[in-house]
């Protein structure tokens, strides 16, 4: 790859990293890059919104992004430490496995959609739908979330720092929400939970790994009412 | 899928480059239309001058500015210039004066925008060709907006383009699909609104078009809109003074808005905000489902 050249290291890992300008070369050229990696480090130039960028990366190698990135950032990423230095378009970090993504700025909807594993940071809002059927991941946004948060997530944490919009954990099955805002209405079959010593336990874990200073004690804990979970004999056009 | 941006110039200076901002604006969402794309320009001179109205047409004759001219006795400067699919007409006369005159000159002609400050440009092909052909980066003026478009519903040509501009200086942009608009589109005939396509998009504008006769604000005639549409959408409405966006209350459609102290701007993806000048400071939004943002001039 032409465009590609030892630069510097990036602030955050001490070893060389491979500079790629998307300028110079296209998404599907950095992705194939990634996805065999030859180096450990890699540093992103002018993503401009590109989407796709850092998709479907599974070795333990470091991706920076220097600037704004579009939908599917670090989408199904595996083992991977992403950064994203500005904020990224729907669905950052979608059905990610393990690893981590980290976006310095806002995120658009359907972050970390149906995440199994890993830890997506969002520093600092996302927007509707946040965790939408996550099925295992962990998710802390710095700041608000929109509306639909967490619909349908099955299993994970997620840490909203700020408010949370309407229809929090619509239909929720058995995902833990932390929330140190503001609620809206919350969804169907969402209700607040006490928080135990487990709880402040795991989130005190989540902030540190987030690397926020907030007390677990101002948070909130929301959860399954376990309503929706079989069919109850009692709606009249079936019974 | 489909494309929207819209840019809304606050600060004089930047008046002149309206045009520039606009196409790299339309860079940024071409992959999501393709097929065509419409583009709605406020306040240049140059195409709409002070004093006059414009009135955009597409199957336009070769001698419509004769025959309309012919038309509207006393009035000696109709002048013609046409750029690709659309023809653009301006007269020293009123917006719905050359429009009716356009259409009883040349009826197998099609009225896509009026007005006295708006010009606006229709045509099938790929965006970035269809923006030279429009002489795009030489636009100035106050307002722009722009839709690109991946017909689902109905063919590709210069007729489904959006924006759809059916009243004095408006135009509507949409992403998405209504669902009701049949039932809707019978309840305006009845009250004696005549359309020009089976679009869905059109009975929209038709609509909004209706409650802005009617006195509403922009705000108000969204509000309603909301209230009586069924389906998804995103919508970016201008008119002689204003610039409203408005997404359903599901809000599966995206957008996000920027808004910086010399400028509004709203696109369906940030990509096309990218290189806006200023764009690090703005203030930048997604907004909020069933909320109507709207900004004056």
């Amino acid at each position: 790859m032409a465009a590609l050249s030892r630069a510097e290291a990036g602030e955050r890992d001490p070893a060389p990293a491979v500079t790629v300008d998307l300028h110079e070369v296209g998404v599907r050229a950095l992705n194939a890059e990634l996805h065999a990696p030859t180096a450990r480090s890699y540093e992103v130039l002018h993503p401009a919104g590109a989407h796709s960028i850092a998709a479907g990366v599974h070795d333990e190698i470091d991706v920076r992004v220097r600037g704004h990135a579009g939908y599917f950032c670090a989408g199904m990423n595996q083992r991977a430490h992403v950064v994203v230095d500005g904020s990224v378009g729907n669905g950052v970090a979608e059905n990610m496995m393990s690893g981590s993504v980290r976006v310095r700025g806002d995120a658009s909807q359907s972050a970390g959609a149906t995440g199994r594993g890993g830890l997506l940071v969002i520093e600092g809002r996302a927007s509707m739908r946040c965790g939408i059927s996550m099925k295992g991941s962990d998710i802390v946004v710095g700041g608000d979330i929109g509306a639909m948060g967490a619909f349908m997530a099955q299993a994970g944490r997620l840490v909203v720092c700020g408010d949370a919009g309407d229809g929090l954990g619509d239909s929720i099955y058995e995902a833990r929400l932390y929330v140190r805002g503001r609620t809206g209405t919350l969804g169907a079959d969402c209700v607040e939970k006490e928080m135990r010593d487990e709880h402040r336990a795991e989130l005190a874990e989540l902030l540190a790994a987030a690397g926020l200073d907030h007390r677990p004690e101002e948070f909130r804990r929301y959860g399954s009412a376990r309503t929706l979970y079989h069919f109850t004999g009692d709606h009249g056009s079936y019974g | 899928m489909c494309g929207i941006i819209g840019l809304h110039l606050r600060d004089p200076e930047l008046h002149p480059m309206l045009g520039r901002l606009l196409d790299d604006m339309l860079c940024g969402v071409s992959e999501r239309g393709p097929d065509s794309v419409g583009v709605a320009v406020y306040g240049d001179d140059r195409r709409n001058p002070g004093g006059q109205a414009a009135v955009s047409v597409l199957r336009a004759p070769g001698d419509l500015d004769r025959s309309v001219a012919a038309l509207l006795p006393g009035t000696p400067d109709v002048t013609a210039s046409r750029a690709g699919d659309t023809t653009v007409l301006t007269a020293p006369v009123t917006g719905e004066t050359l429009a009716a005159a356009v259409t009883a000159a040349a009826p197998e002609a099609l009225v896509v925008g009026r007005g006295d400050d708006v010009v606006v440009y229709k045509g099938a092909g790929h965006p970035q060709d269809l923006a030279r052909t429009y002489g795009l980066r030489e636009v100035s003026g106050w307002q722009g907006l722009a839709h690109t478009r991946m017909a689902t519903e109905s063919a590709i040509n210069p007729e489904g383009c959006h924006p759809y501009s059916v009243g004095p200086d408006q135009c509507l942009v949409h992403n998405g699909s209504f669902s009701n608009h049949a039932t809707i589109r019978r309840e305006l005939e009845r009250r004696g609104v005549t359309f020009d396509s089976e679009n869905d998009t059109e009975v929209g504008a038709r609509f909004v078009a209706a409650c802005l006769a009617d006195g509403d604000d922009l705000e108000k005639a969204l509000l309603r809109l909301g209230e009586t549409f069924d389906g998804f959408y995103t919508l970016l409405v201008t008119t002689a003074d204003g610039f409203a966006v408005v997404r359903d209350e599901i809000a599966c459609k995206p957008a996000v808005i920027a808004e910086h102290p010399r400028w509004v701007a709203m696109a369906s993806e940030f990509r096309a905000l990218a290189e806006l000048p200023g764009i690090g400071e703005a203030r930048i939004f997604e907004p909020d489902p069933g909320k109507v943002y709207t900004w004056q001039r």
